[in-house]
């Protein structure tokens, strides 16, 4: 029942199905406008995303340098990268990745493509609004739902278009079995507006009273995080290991068996130990974290054994170390997700450095790696150009060095700033904890700006295809034309 | 054969019963709460916030305050928030749902790159010392890794003969004829810290002195009495309800 991706032209492997498949070059001449948009905006709000990073981590470095322009200060350039970061890149980069998938796996073309377009620009709009916003002062407050209400709703608006484009075509799919990626983009794609729209309606538009507030957001962040971001993410390496390298899937029935688990008990985390709610709020979902690392182990065994199964080296040279470094990321950043819900854990380490660690783990080491592989991949897919093997190379050892660099220095700063702060018989007071700190911040922007480098090489590498193409496309016709008139190169 | 349906159900009921736990049954149990009576204070908790706290709120908000800075102390013995002074009440407890009813939007905050401010009026109420930090922190705290925030004041050149005005900052290196005054958002944001104190004795708060004196004198965390609240609480020693 499982139809895992061949390496070869699609061939339908549907047992007496009426419907034939469409033909790969079809299905990516559909893909080609929306996805190709969707993937240069997300690397152009990736590259924004490090720029206000870098800015941000500059308040460590040189306190005084930024107190004169009320936009420049942390409290704005911080959640103007991560909310670039995660809804300019992460969101966009993921439906793109996403929606070639759907189609390539339902061997049928890309639905309602105007509408992911028109989709894709309104979502835009509504990101160039939501990050003034942040900058102006008109942030709502709420971690990851920053975004004014004018800004979200036109991203919410943006998401439904793209959505129904997305399951139009898996409703019209000419393969009817499913592998497991669909699966998990299908889910991915239908819980987004159920979790954005209950954000916005309890929080910015008839908020719930108090503390409630928090769980909300928590509870988001987490569905966001674990749902949207690793489904996509894990449905992307379950499709492109098998793609790349040519191999099958280690095991399908663990992708599902990882996919239930992952829906059932993922989507309780998230709410930090020793909030000020009612002790069973924190205890529920830390016991939920513990039980999904089940699949956590399951992601590992996949990976591992779906990559060093037969003696050969496994083919596809450096898309393949996106996916794999994408792949073993999550479970690092899991593992430290769930340190953080024991009760040690997180009488240690919550409110440290070492969350961001965790998270830019998350989104960074293990999402954007992975779609990074993905986006290389379909790009040579749909423009029929290959980016050069070094500038790949190039982009993924800074992009892995950056993101390893900046979560090894802030996880380790993390660990002794709250082995400080949670330590009842020291005798340092806070300032000295918080300075102490400071070496190993400016270390992770060290991190910042491979990764910055890694971002703008990414854009620079899909620009560059798409001007190649603007003459290769143009010099290939010439060719095809002039065949036997001569040499045209 | 086509499983299409099946899976939509399935996913569809498996993400929803997060939903139901962690979005309806919390708001049923704390979504409701309203002000209760303060066992050691005997006033409505927590006390309604004053119009220029509220506006302050906002700038803490747009200003994204609580980035650095968390609004939630855990209960005394779970890490050592009480050494730092952090907490407010009399009790093992420290906050609670009941302390963030008129919080608007709930700040409380994931880092702690500066102190915990959830107790701010309580430990450092005074508005002078307060603007003086915020327009440069390296006067009253050296060392501080926390940026100036220099643009919530105004630099302005006196004429000829005119006084500093009343809330000019106290600074020793600026011009004579030069003053540097707080502008409207600096006020009401120190108006907003100020009301930051959660000290109220509630049910789910109990008071410390429940217990025996001389072992509350010997196992009572040191911090709880090194807070400034000692002095307005626990005039009462009744537990709430």
């Amino acid at each position: 029942m499982s139809a895992t991706p061949s390496t070869k032209q699609p061939i339908s492997t549907s047992n007496g199905d009426a419907l034939t498949a469409v033909p790969g070059v079809e299905i990516d001449a559909s893909c080609r406008p929306p996805v190709m948009l969707l993937f240069v905006s997300a690397a152009v709000w990736l590259l924004l995303s490090s720029v206000f990073g870098i800015i941000a981590s500059m308040t460590f470095h040189k306190a005084s340098m930024l107190g004169d322009t009320a936009a420049m200060t942390y409290g704005r350039m911080h959640p103007a990268a991560l909310n670039a970061l995660v809804y300019g890149f992460a969101i966009q980069a993921g439906l793109g990745v996403g929606l070639w998938m759907l189609s390539h796996l339902g061997r049928t073309r890309l639905a309602m493509t105007p509408v992911i377009v028109l989709g894709a620009i309104l979502w835009n709009i509504g990101m160039t609004l939501g990050i003034g916003a942040i900058f102006y002062g008109d942030s709502a407050g709420f971690e990851w739902l920053e975004f004014p209400r004018y800004s979200s709703a036109l991203l919410f608006v943006g998401y439904l278009s793209m959505g129904l484009g997305a399951i139009v075509t898996f409703h019209l799919r000419r393969e009817r079995s499913l592998y497991i990626s669909q699966w998990l983009l299908a889910a991915a794609i239908l819980w987004f507006p159920w979790i954005y729209s209950t954000a916005q309606l309890l929080l910015l538009v008839h908020p719930v009273r108090g503390v409630m507030q928090a769980v909300i957001d928590w509870w988001y962040i987490n569905n966001l995080t674990t749902i949207w971001l690793g489904f996509t993410g894990l449905a992307a390496v379950f499709y492109f290991i098998p793609k790349i390298t040519g191999r099958a899937l280690y095991s399908h029935y663990l992708g599902v068996f990882i996919f239930w688990i992952l829906a059932i008990f993922g989507s309780w985390g998230g709410i930090p130990n020793a909030s000020p709610l009612p002790r069973w709020i924190p205890a529920l979902s830390g016991a939920a974290v513990m039980i999904s690392l089940v699949a956590v182990a399951g992601v590992a065994v996949n990976v591992w054994k779906s990559i060093s199964g037969s003696a050969q080296k496994p083919a596809g040279g450096n898309l393949i170390k996106f996916i794999v470094f994408g792949g073993f990321a999550y479970v690092v950043a899991s593992l430290a997700g769930a340190i953080l819900c024991v009760s040690k854990g997180s009488e240690i380490l919550n409110f440290t450095w070492f969350l961001p660690a965790q998270s830019q783990l998350m989104i960074y080491g293990f999402f954007a790696m992975t779609m990074f592989g993905a986006v290389y991949f379909i790009s040579g897919k749909l423009l029929q150009v290959e980016v050069c093997a070094g500038k790949i190379k190039a982009h993924f050892w800074l992009a892995a060095l950056g993101v390893i660099v900046y979560a090894v220095a802030l996880a380790a700063g993390g660990v002794q700033q709250g082995s400080g702060l949670s330590d009842a018989h020291a005798t340092s007071s806070f300032l000295e904890i918080a300075k102490g700190t400071i070496p190993f911040i400016r270390a992770s922007t060290m991190g910042d700006m491979l990764m910055a480098i890694a971002n703008l090489l990414f854009l620079v590498n899909l620009i560059g295809i798409l001007v190649r193409v603007g003459r290769t496309g143009y010099t290939a016709a010439m060719v095809a034309n002039t065949k036997t008139a001569g040499v045209r190169s | 054969m086509n499983l299409g349906p099946l899976l939509f159900l399935g996913t569809f009921f498996a993400l929803a019963t997060s939903w139901f736990g962690f979005v309806l049954m919390p708001q049923l149990q704390i979504g409701r709460q309203q002000q209760v009576e303060a066992a050691n204070t005997g006033q409505p908790y927590p006390p309604r916030p004053a119009g220029q706290a509220v506006q302050g709120e906002s700038i803490y908000r747009a200003n994204g305050c609580f980035y650095c800075h968390s609004q939630q102390v855990r209960p005394i013995g779970f890490g050592a928030d009480e050494r730092f002074g952090w907490d407010g009440r009399q009790s093992k407890v420290q906050s609670v749902a009941q302390d963030y009813l008129f919080a608007q939007p709930v700040m409380l905050g994931s880092q702690r790159i500066g102190p915990d401010l959830t107790n701010i009026g309580l430990r450092n109420p005074d508005a002078a010392w307060q603007l003086r930090h915020l327009y440069n922190p390296q006067l009253v705290s050296p060392g501080s890794t926390m940026p100036p925030y220099r643009f919530l004041f105004e630099k302005r050149k006196l004429k000829f003969g005119e006084k500093r005005s009343v809330d000019a900052l106290q600074l020793d290196n600026i011009p004579a004829d030069y003053e540097i005054v707080p502008t409207a958002e600096a006020k009401v944001l120190v108006s907003y810290l100020q009301s930051l104190h959660s000290e109220g004795i509630l049910f789910e708060a109990p008071p410390l002195t429940n217990r025996p004196p001389a072992e509350a004198g010997t196992n009572a965390p040191s911090g709880t009495n090194a807070a400034p609240v000692a002095t307005n609480s626990a005039s009462t020693n009744l537990p709430a309800k």
